[in-house]
């Protein structure tokens, strides 16, 4: 029973961690909705829905987001404000793109005669529309959160080199990214 | 105002001393701050324990209308329809629809408000800093944001009880249709909006809190505090904030499906049902038994979210009380965690009569039989801890010890229950609800008193009245008994659950009796809790007052803080820890706090 641990200074930063195990909690939030979406798949009702090809266009905006994260994150590191502010707000405004260009998609099926929501819709559909639609609002969330950080860098008097915040964000915005591509593959390869 | 970072930073050069003079000089806190938006873990934690006791109130009260519905079914009481007006309680008897309402809110009062908030919401807060030796949680803004959320949650379920058609009234598991179809039921309209947005409330709640948690629990330890040198209580606190954060998204995931078959026309859960009154429904190829899958899936390890901080509680205090080391500390930890693993691996044993592949059920058997074993594990070991102890039976001891009672009861017949074959025959009968009252609610109810009167010194700074104590715990456990024990026979003889009145049935009618007397014990001991709420409160102003630092003559961190902590817990530095939280009758020294330095030839722990 002796493993003592006296390390104590090298830890984590406690507001990393949390984000790590949210982000653990997230996983599971969508586990939840892909395995619902596999059962409703064995019962065989579920028509299949093209998967419209903006989401590739999106995929490529969302991937590039998370370098410009990426650079924001080294920009900062090395002091340079400006460069820092303005990576911030492309990041943000790509992630407004993907959001749009996800609910473009959705106008595209539904042009097409596919069903999301309502009478007779299709469940198949439905569950497209619920998980990418989640998906997109956390997105969104980054948004906000990234939007909020800019507006502090404009008002705040006190000048603020800290690295941290904007490396949580970035571990987010990174497992957004993730997950879209997983889930990208795993609404392909699962219909 | 203190910022988050400043306050936690552990290493220990220069920040101890810099958070120090931020509470001894410039923490100017005023009333709002300190005891409404207050950011102090300890001031979290009592939010929590009296608003849940709100709502242990409520949802008592509502067991004994709907129980006064079951015992005297061709009574009137023409004050009920004077008090809570013609759609509860029609010419004197609770009607059907308020039955329903009462059982449904009672149960998800007690399950998520009282039992998960209120007990780890409480007990988590208050103690895992002060065990662990850190000045706050990892981000006290997010933890003054669980409880708020919580306390949303638990205004928009007031709302619920007063809207025109009454609160949802499916059931606490919110099954589809009843949850699904508006037309379903009076309580399946605005109810169930309100019932889904409090959820969902709630849901954020327990999320912010059990990362916080966590990240606390992993990140913040003192100085030689070793994960296995951590006390119980932490460790249990731990694995039920593993689970929460792990299940209850999947919960929300059914959720936010519900709400689109609810209000966008969607078939997840809906399929051509017939409903009468409104025809057939126009979705297709949706599955009922999906919500179950999903609810389930949280279902289960939501009831070991509400026994394991009962558990870890009685474990440390079996210990302080039996001055003797809790028996086999590293199978305790083994046994919570094979318990947190098992909890995520057994939700079909709910299902067994949903028509799920017998194959599929007896693999749900096996895995479900085996968390009989680190069960049993517990339970050896508790005894073996109070083998031999010079046992003090303080309120708070004999609280524990009649938790472990009601564990081994209600373990027992789960073994039963996880028998499908037997489950056939028990699924949805009284023995279903006797084994979880027994094993889930009053055990877990145990573990929380337990904690309450042991804790109660390090939150007030008072005692609570002894004889009351003891008057409370033997009227609470004899008359638990008394209501549910019978009840496994009712069920054993076939009479279902969530049934309205069974006087009409000649196979029940034998069974009028027993339910009067279940009933009239059932309003005896929602009286004694009421003494409890007297002495809790009372206690608080004019209880007698703690004049040591260690009232208990116990191992652990919190009591090397003054009488009345303030924000940041100790006023100088943090303490190190040199040994495990068990050394009680060693050496012949009766305890040896956690910050007492290893003498020369002393062994390591
Ligand atoms: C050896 C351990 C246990 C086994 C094998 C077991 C098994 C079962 C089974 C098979 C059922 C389903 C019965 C049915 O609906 O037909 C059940 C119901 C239930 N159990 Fe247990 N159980 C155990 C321990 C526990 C514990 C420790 C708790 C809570 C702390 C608990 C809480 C519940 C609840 C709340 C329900 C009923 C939910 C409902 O239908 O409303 N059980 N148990
Ligand atoms: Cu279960």
């Amino acid at each position: 029973m002796v493993t003592v641990s006296s390390k104590q200074t090298q830890k984590l930063h406690p507001h990393k961690f949390l984000m790590w195990v949210a982000i653990g909690s997230l996983c599971m939030m969508f586990a939840g909705l892909t395995s619902a979406y596999i059962v409703k798949k064995s019962q065989d009702n579920v028509i299949d829905v093209p998967l419209p090809s903006v989401f590739w266009i999106s995929t490529v905006v969302i991937l590039f987001s998370s370098l410009t994260m990426q650079i924001a994150v080294k920009s900062i590191k090395a002091r340079e404000m400006q460069r820092y502010r303005m990576l911030l707000g492309i990041t943000a405004l790509l992630g407004v793109v993907f959001a749009l260009l996800q609910v473009y998609g959705f106008k595209y099926l539904q042009n097409h005669g596919v069903k999301l929501i309502g009478r007779n819709s299709n469940p198949g559909a439905s569950f497209l529309l619920v998980i990418i639609g989640l998906h997109s609002l956390h997105v969104l969330g980054g948004v906000i959160g990234l939007i909020i950080m800019y507006l502090k860098l404009y008002f705040s008097k006190i000048r603020n080199y800290s690295s941290v915040p904007i490396e949580v964000m970035a571990t987010y915005w990174h497992f957004v990214d993730v997950l879209w591509v997983y889930l990208l593959f795993f609404l392909m390869y699962l219909r | 105002m203190i910022t988050e970072a400043v306050l936690h930073n552990h290493d220990v050069r220069g920040h101890d001393v810099h958070s120090e003079d931020h509470h001894e000089h410039h923490h100017h806190e005023t009333f709002i701050s300190k005891y409404v938006f207050s950011m102090d873990h300890k001031m979290i934690a009592k939010q929590f324990l009296i608003t849940g006791m709100v709502w242990a109130i409520v949802g008592g009260l509502m067991s004994v209308l709907f129980r006064l519905q079951l015992g005297y079914p061709n009574e009137s009481f023409p004050w009920l329809e004077d008090l809570l007006g013609k759609w509860w309680a029609e010419k004197g008897h609770i009607t059907p629809q308020a039955y329903y309402a009462l059982v449904t809110t009672h149960g998800t009062v007690l399950v998520f408000f009282v039992l998960t908030a209120g007990l780890s919401g409480t007990f988590a807060n208050f103690l895992i800093p002060l065990q662990i030796g850190a000045r706050d949680m990892a981000s006290p803004f997010m933890n003054m944001l669980s409880y708020w959320f919580f306390f949303l949650a638990g205004v928009v379920m007031m709302c619920s009880i007063f809207v025109e058609n009454g609160p949802f009234s499916g059931g606490w598991t919110a099954y589809p249709p009843l949850s699904a179809l508006g037309d379903a039921s009076p309580g399946s309209k605005t109810g169930m909006d309100l019932w889904l947005t409090s959820m969902s409330l709630f849901i954020i709640s327990s999320l912010l809190g059990g990362l916080n948690y966590i990240a606390t629990v992993l990140n913040m330890r003192t100085k030689g505090m070793s994960m296995t040198r951590l006390p119980l209580t932490i460790w249990a606190l731990f694995f039920t904030a593993v689970l929460g954060v792990l299940s209850f998204p999947v919960l929300l995931s059914g959720c936010v499906l519900l709400i689109f078959d609810r209000n966008f026309g969607t078939s997840f859960y809906l399929s051509d049902l017939f409903v009468n009154g409104v025809g057939a429904l126009p979705n297709e190829g949706g599955s009922a038994i999906l919500f179950q899958h999903l609810f389930w899936f949280l279902g289960h390890p939501e009831v070991y979210i509400i026994l394991l901080p009962a558990m870890g509680m009685v474990s440390e205090i079996l210990s302080v009380n039996s001055r003797k080391p809790i028996f086999g500390y590293m199978a305790m930890v083994g046994s919570l965690f094979a318990i947190a693993i098992l909890a995520f691996l057994v939700w079909a044993h709910h299902m067994f009569v949903t028509g799920l592949n017998p194959f599929l059920g007896s693999v749900f058997v096996l895995l479900t039989l085996l968390i009989a074993v680190p069960s049993a594990i517990k339970v050896f070991n508790w005894l073996t801890t109070l083998w031999k102890g010079s046992i003090r039976f303080t309120p708070a001891m004999m609280f524990a010890i009649g938790f472990v009672s009601l564990f081994i009861s209600g373990g027992l017949t789960g073994i039963w229950l996880g028998n499908s074959a037997l489950d056939i025959h028990l699924h949805d009968t009284y023995f279903v609800v006797a084994h979880f009252h027994i094993v889930m609610g009053v055990a877990s109810m145990f573990g929380m008193f337990a904690g309450i009167y042991h804790w109660f010194p390090k939150m007030y700074g008072k005692y609570l009245n002894n004889t009351l104590g003891y008057i409370h715990f033997w009227a609470t456990i004899v008359g638990a008994y008394l209501i549910f024990w019978p009840m496994h026979y009712q069920g054993l003889a076939g009479m279902p659950r969530r049934y309205y009145d069974f006087s009409n049935w000649e196979s029940f009618k034998d069974s009028a009796s027993i339910n009067a007397f279940l009933s009239t014990i059932a309003m005896i001991v929602f009286m004694v809790q009421l003494l409890f709420l007297f002495n809790f409160f009372y206690s608080i102003f004019k209880g007698r007052k703690v004049t040591t630092k260690n009232p208990w003559e116990s191992n652990t961190l919190e009591w090397t803080t003054p009488i009345n902590p303030g924000h940041g817990n100790w006023p100088g530095e943090i303490p190190e820890v040199h040994r495990w939280a068990y050394d009680y009758g060693k050496d012949g020294k009766e305890f040896i706090p956690q910050d007492v330095p290893l003498g020369h030839d002393e062994s390591q722990h």
